[in-house]
């Protein structure tokens, strides 16, 4: 029996990452040079105190079965619980793909039951954050509640954009509204939640037998609640946090990671994120080399200049080439001259000598002339070649050939 | 593929005395080496990269940084159910205080290992090399050569340290061992013993018992050297990287030698990696003003300052204006704001204070031992 455990959606395309998630799916995706996105999520449980997880995958999750394995790298590989990769599986009756968030949880009852657990977390793979659930767990047991949410407060401007949440004084959540036009709050869901198991199964199994339900948490699972009149609880988030769904997005993640000004330390000891390490020797930094304001890993020879970008590990930056604002995601080969200017370069990219990758913005507030250039991983970009801003490069590009 | 099934078993506190200052703490096998390995790393990876799978490790004292670095052998791939790695400390037997003295006497503390083991062939190692040794090629070689025992051996250029803690062999044309000498210049046509040896496993056992039985101690001088006519002892020249550890200049000279682009392109090739235990470390961070030149770093290291010809180990900090040259500085040393380093080789967690200046020789480092402040 468990006190605590934690079901982690994994299982979603990430489709505005384009060519980043061709491949792999959104919670693979490589982040701040050594690290995938799901590392976030995986070291908070194992941090929490939480030692049983299932991940539920579903779209192409090869990357991501190799990359979890046996869990090891998060400690997470137990004698009882551990973590697990729950892909859809065939049933004697009725057998399907997960055909919404809380679907996906309503197939996995089965598994969940095996832990008997109080409470379940929630949590999906696409969100950059360091959180201690447990002390989540512990107000929600403490309030009684049927389900507490995790919230935290967005600039009213932007509130439109989120789930919100409308609480009373004591914190009990009163409304939900999805991206509403003239929201009441600036309390913004984080789609994280805890929930009373015994509760949660009961809805999953009336969600799953209501034909006309979109099986989704945000939008049938928590209405339905709260129209039941289910305590529901806000549970306030200060700290960083950041959704990585968007090329935007996951670029200023990995600029949050090198700007002083932002407080997220993933050098904090007591609360360390894992990884599955890569076996790589130390850094070469050369002597014709420029670094600064930047992260570089293991594995990595910079004979170049690299400023504000994130290096991963195995890249090799050559001679008279530079890397500015970009994002080198792991293997990812800059040759002699190469520019490379607010990108993301995904796994082991080429870029040949002379190519121009990226744009450098004339003013960066005006958002619709500039924007970060992608190349998918695996592609070669010629000789000489230039990507424009904005660029989206799915497949090789030819030398000497402008792109856009 | 080796052509019979090999064990390893690796001499983890041999030449010990020979980098005395960071053995007070540790054993030569666990001794920090190219910012972020040690010591068995290098002979763990190269045994498993060339399909040997159960390794015994001998420790005879102060063996807790290695037996923490090892644990189960996971990051070499040998932690098994069957074979694997196994670790040795001294087991002393009853009614006898002492526990044994030489290599002879820590193979007869585990004879039982060795004769219950399945393997045909056993490499003997201790841990003063820093190359990326094929043993497949050593134990075929071994194999095909009808030989008794093969020295693994090198030509490096000598000097009087050296000379104080080495064997020399002189083969003749056809790589017979004729001649065999301990702790002496290798004269022309002679090399170097890297340490590294292959036998036959029945013929170890038969050879360690009979020795035990005879009150014979050391292996180089009662076997090697005793039985050069009866045995047919080979030796095969190591091709590739390899540098000794035996003295603290010759640490520094090693690990500088890897900031040649072409000796780390002999000793991590893509195919044959390195193994070691991983730490979790963040990336590097590389500030403001940071400058570096001609340096190999360890991840989680925070670099504010200016770093040359230097190697930092994990987690090294190197604060703003701080300057440090022709270092080697190992895990978590701090270098505070301003300080001035030169020639510096600081043990762990050295906290070296802001705007403090430091300078050691080329032909004699600064040695700052762990948890030092300056």
């Amino acid at each position: 029996m468990k006190d605590t455990i934690a079901m982690l959606l994994a299982g979603g395309q990430g489709s505005r990452l384009y060519a980043l998630t061709q491949n792999i799916a959104k919670p693979a995706v490589p982040y701040g040079g050594k690290y995938r996105i799901i590392d976030f999520p995986l070291s908070n449980c194992i941090n929490s105190g939480i030692d049983t997880v299932g991940v539920l995958t579903q779209y192409q999750p090869l990357v991501l079965n190799e990359y979890i394995g046996d869990g090891k790298p998060w400690d997470l590989d137990r004698l009882y619980g551990g973590v697990h990769v729950l892909p859809p599986y065939q049933k004697a009756s009725g057998s399907d793909w997960y055909l919404g968030t809380a679907n996906a949880i309503y197939q996995n009852i089965p598994f969940i039951d095996r832990y008997e657990p109080k409470n379940v977390v929630i949590l999906s793979g696409d969100h950059i954050y360091k959180m201690n659930y447990q002390k989540m767990v512990q107000a929600h047991v403490d309030a009684e509640a049927a389900c507490t949410i995790a919230v935290m407060e967005v600039p009213k401007e932007e509130a439109s954009r989120f789930g919100i949440m409308n609480t009373r004084e004591d914190g009990t959540i009163y409304e939900f509204e999805e991206k509403p036009k003239e929201p009441k709050s600036n309390l913004a869901s984080m789609g994280i939640y805890v929930f009373d198991w015994k509760k949660l199964r009961a809805y999953l199994i009336a969600d799953y037998e209501n034909p006309d339900s979109n099986s989704d948490f945000g939008k049938d699972i928590i209405p339905n609640m709260l129209a039941d009149g289910e305590k529901m609880l806000s549970y306030r988030f200060e700290g960083y946090w950041k959704d990585v769904g968007t090329i935007d997005s996951l670029w200023e993640a990995n600029m949050d990671l090198i700007d002083p000004n932002v407080p997220f330390d993933i050098w904090d000891d007591s609360w360390k994120i894992y990884s599955r390490n890569s076996t790589n020797p130390p850094q070469f930094i050369s002597d014709i080399s420029k670094v600064e304001n930047s992260m570089v890993c293991e594995g990595s020879v910079v004979d170049g200049t690299v400023d504000f970008s994130v290096i991963s590990y195995g890249c090799v930056i050559k001679k008279g080439a530079e890397v500015r604002d970009s994002i080198l995601m792991p293997g990812t080969v800059v040759e002699e001259g190469a520019t490379v200017q607010y990108s993301i370069i995904g796994e082991n990219a080429v870029i040949k000598a002379g190519a121009v990758v990226g744009e450098r913005p004339e003013d960066i507030k005006d958002l619709d002339k500039w924007g970060v250039a992608v190349v998918a991983p695996g592609v070669t970009v010629g000789f000489g070649s230039k990507v424009k801003a904005k660029a989206m490069i799915y497949s090789d590009v030819e030398g000497g050939v402008e792109t856009c | 593929m080796l052509k019979a099934k090999t064990m390893g078993i690796i001499f983890a506190n041999m030449h010990d005395a020979s980098v005395s200052e960071f053995t007070a703490i540790r054993s030569m096998a666990s001794l920090p080496f190219g910012a972020r390995y040690r010591q068995v790393d290098f002979y763990l990876s190269s045994l498993v990269n060339s399909g040997v799978n159960q390794v015994g490790v001998i420790v005879k004292n102060n063996y807790h940084s290695l037996m923490d670095h090892m644990g189960t052998g996971r990051e070499w791939d040998l932690s098994r159910k069957i074979e694997g790695l196994s670790i040795f400390p001294p087991f002393s037997e009853e009614m006898s205080k002492d526990i044994y003295h030489g290599r002879i006497g820590a193979l007869g503390s585990i004879i039982h290992y060795l004769s219950d083991a399945s393997a045909e062939y056993v490499i003997l190692m201790d841990c003063d090399h820093v190359a990326n040794v094929d043993y497949e090629e050593l134990v075929n070689g071994h194999i095909d050569s009808g030989a008794d025992l093969t020295m693994l051996s090198c030509s490096l250029p000598s000097n009087s340290a050296m000379e104080q803690n080495c064997v020399v062999v002189t083969p003749d044309e056809t790589g017979r061992v004729v001649d065999l000498m301990i702790n002496t210049k290798a004269p022309k046509g002679s090399y170097y013993s890297m340490n590294i040896m292959v036998i036959a496993r029945e013929l170890l056992v038969s050879i360690v018992e009979d020795a035990i039985s005879h009150m014979k101690i050391s292996f180089e001088r009662d076997i090697l050297t005793a039985k050069l006519n009866d045995l047919n002892i080979r030796c095969v020249l190591h091709k590739g990287f390899v540098k000794r550890i035996y003295s603290m200049r010759s640490y520094f000279e090693a690990s500088m030698s890897l900031l040649d682009a072409d000796v780390r392109a002999e000793l991590f090739t893509p195919d044959k990696p390195i193994y070691t235990k991983v730490h979790d470390d963040p990336p590097v961070k590389y500030g403001l003003e940071s400058k570096v030149a001609n340096s190999l770093l360890a991840d989680g290291c925070m670099i504010e300052g200016t770093v040359e010809n230097s190697i930092l180990s994990r987690g090294v900090k190197v604060g703003k204006g701080a300057v440090v040259k022709n270092c080697i500085l190992l895990q978590d040393t701090v270098v505070g704001d301003g300080a001035d380093i030169e020639y510096v080789i600081a043990d762990k967690e050295v906290t070296i204070s802001d705007g403090t200046e430091l300078k050691g020789h080329e032909s004699y480092p600064l040695y700052l031992k762990k948890y030092e402040k300056v």
